[in-house]
């Protein structure tokens, strides 16, 4: 097959999949979005003969709208438009997850400082103010206390752009020192690892120590049903553990596996292979 | 210990040993200043500062 492959960067990510979708014999289109441009109606030069393009666009404006007009050009692409346009915003996000019956943490949504104040006082202190659009932990607060929050709203408001002034709030969820990172394909675990810190933050980009984790049954039918609830596709559904059960507090359609392959004895890269062979198997058949 | 190439640091001028299987693409870190050099092309590689980290980035 052949596989477009977008980027902007090449991380350890994407290297890891280019050397094996080349070690099968399968061709591959590198593609700069930097130096594309996009018409109405038909695909630029690079996308000719592509039958998956996988979109690895750091930038999350790129990648949604780039979705979009491979979606407008009929050109098959992993994630979706819809599937990206879910994942980037924690309140589409936490919407579809709750929608789907999913357990997810306790979030309200204001406009204004005063607003978001009200809700931060009711869910008592510590609570989490989040970026509705943002990676990697950066810009997340864990709210102490009011004079606490009314300094990040103020900052938050002066910071200039609009999304900054959709005051995303949490329920800060006690959990174990560690949270719990699946990568999944269509739903179906395909590895997982535990990051645990010290910080209240446990992102693998913020360092955090990575342990293998064996996905249960309950990890299993909730990673099932939150990668339905937003579309689809190649994963990263990140999950807490509250004692009970788990809550899934996000699902990352730009994952990043490079930490997860070294946690694990999985091939995490061959498996994603894997599956864009079968998917690109199943969009031929589909349309023969 | 993987094979290298040397390559010129664009804000040094100095030569740098960077990985032999670069791609088009990717970020080195230069040796000498610690900087974010991108691949722009291989063979021979040049590098060119990398862009700074955008706001929407990553995951």
């Amino acid at each position: 097959m052949k596989v477009g492959l977008l980027y902007s960067r090449i991380r350890r990510d994407e290297k890891l999949l280019l050397s094996e979708l080349r070690d099968r014999g399968h061709e591959v289109a590198k593609i700069d979005v930097r130096d594309e441009q996009f018409s109405l109606s038909d695909p630029p030069e690079s996308f000719d003969g592509v039958d998956v393009v996988v979109d690895r666009c750091l930038a999350t404006s790129r990648s949604l709208y780039i979705t979009q007009f491979l979606d407008a050009y009929d050109v098959p692409v992993v994630n979706s438009a819809a599937t990206a346009d879910v994942c980037s915003d924690k309140v589409k996000n936490s919407l579809a997850l709750e929608r789907a019956g999913v357990p997810t943490p306790t979030t309200e949504v204001a406009f204004t400082t005063d607003s978001a104040l009200e809700i931060i006082e009711e869910f008592g202190y510590p609570c989490v103010i989040k970026p509705v659009v943002g990676s990697w932990g950066r810009l997340m607060a864990k709210v102490e206390s009011r004079s606490a929050a009314e300094a990040i709203l103020e900052h938050k408001a002066t910071l200039g752009h609009y999304q900054h002034k959709v005051f995303y709030v949490q329920e800060f969820v006690e959990k174990p020192g560690r949270d719990i990172r699946v990568v999944a394909v269509d739903g179906e675990p395909i590895a997982a690892m535990t990051r645990s810190s010290d910080h209240w933050l446990t992102n693998a980009a913020k360092g955090a120590d990575v342990q293998p984790f064996e996905v249960d049954d309950r990890v299993r039918e909730l990673v099932e049903t939150a990668s339905d609830a937003v579309g689809g596709g190649l994963l990263g559904v990140d999950l807490m553990e509250t004692g009970e059960d788990y809550t899934v507090h996000e699902v990352n359609h730009n994952v990043e596996f490079k930490a997860l392959n070294d946690a694990v004895d999985v091939d995490v890269p061959a498996t994603v292979v894997d599956w864009l062979e079968s998917t690109v198997e199943s969009e031929t058949e589909a349309t023969a | 210990m993987a094979d290298t190439i040397t390559a010129e640091d664009p804000l040094t001028g100095e030569e740098i040993e960077i990985p032999a299987d670069v791609e088009v693409g990717e970020i080195v870190d230069s040796p000498a200043t610690g900087a974010e050099l991108e691949v722009i092309s291989v063979d021979p590689v040049t590098l060119e500062e990398a862009p700074e980290l955008e706001e929407d980035w990553g995951e």
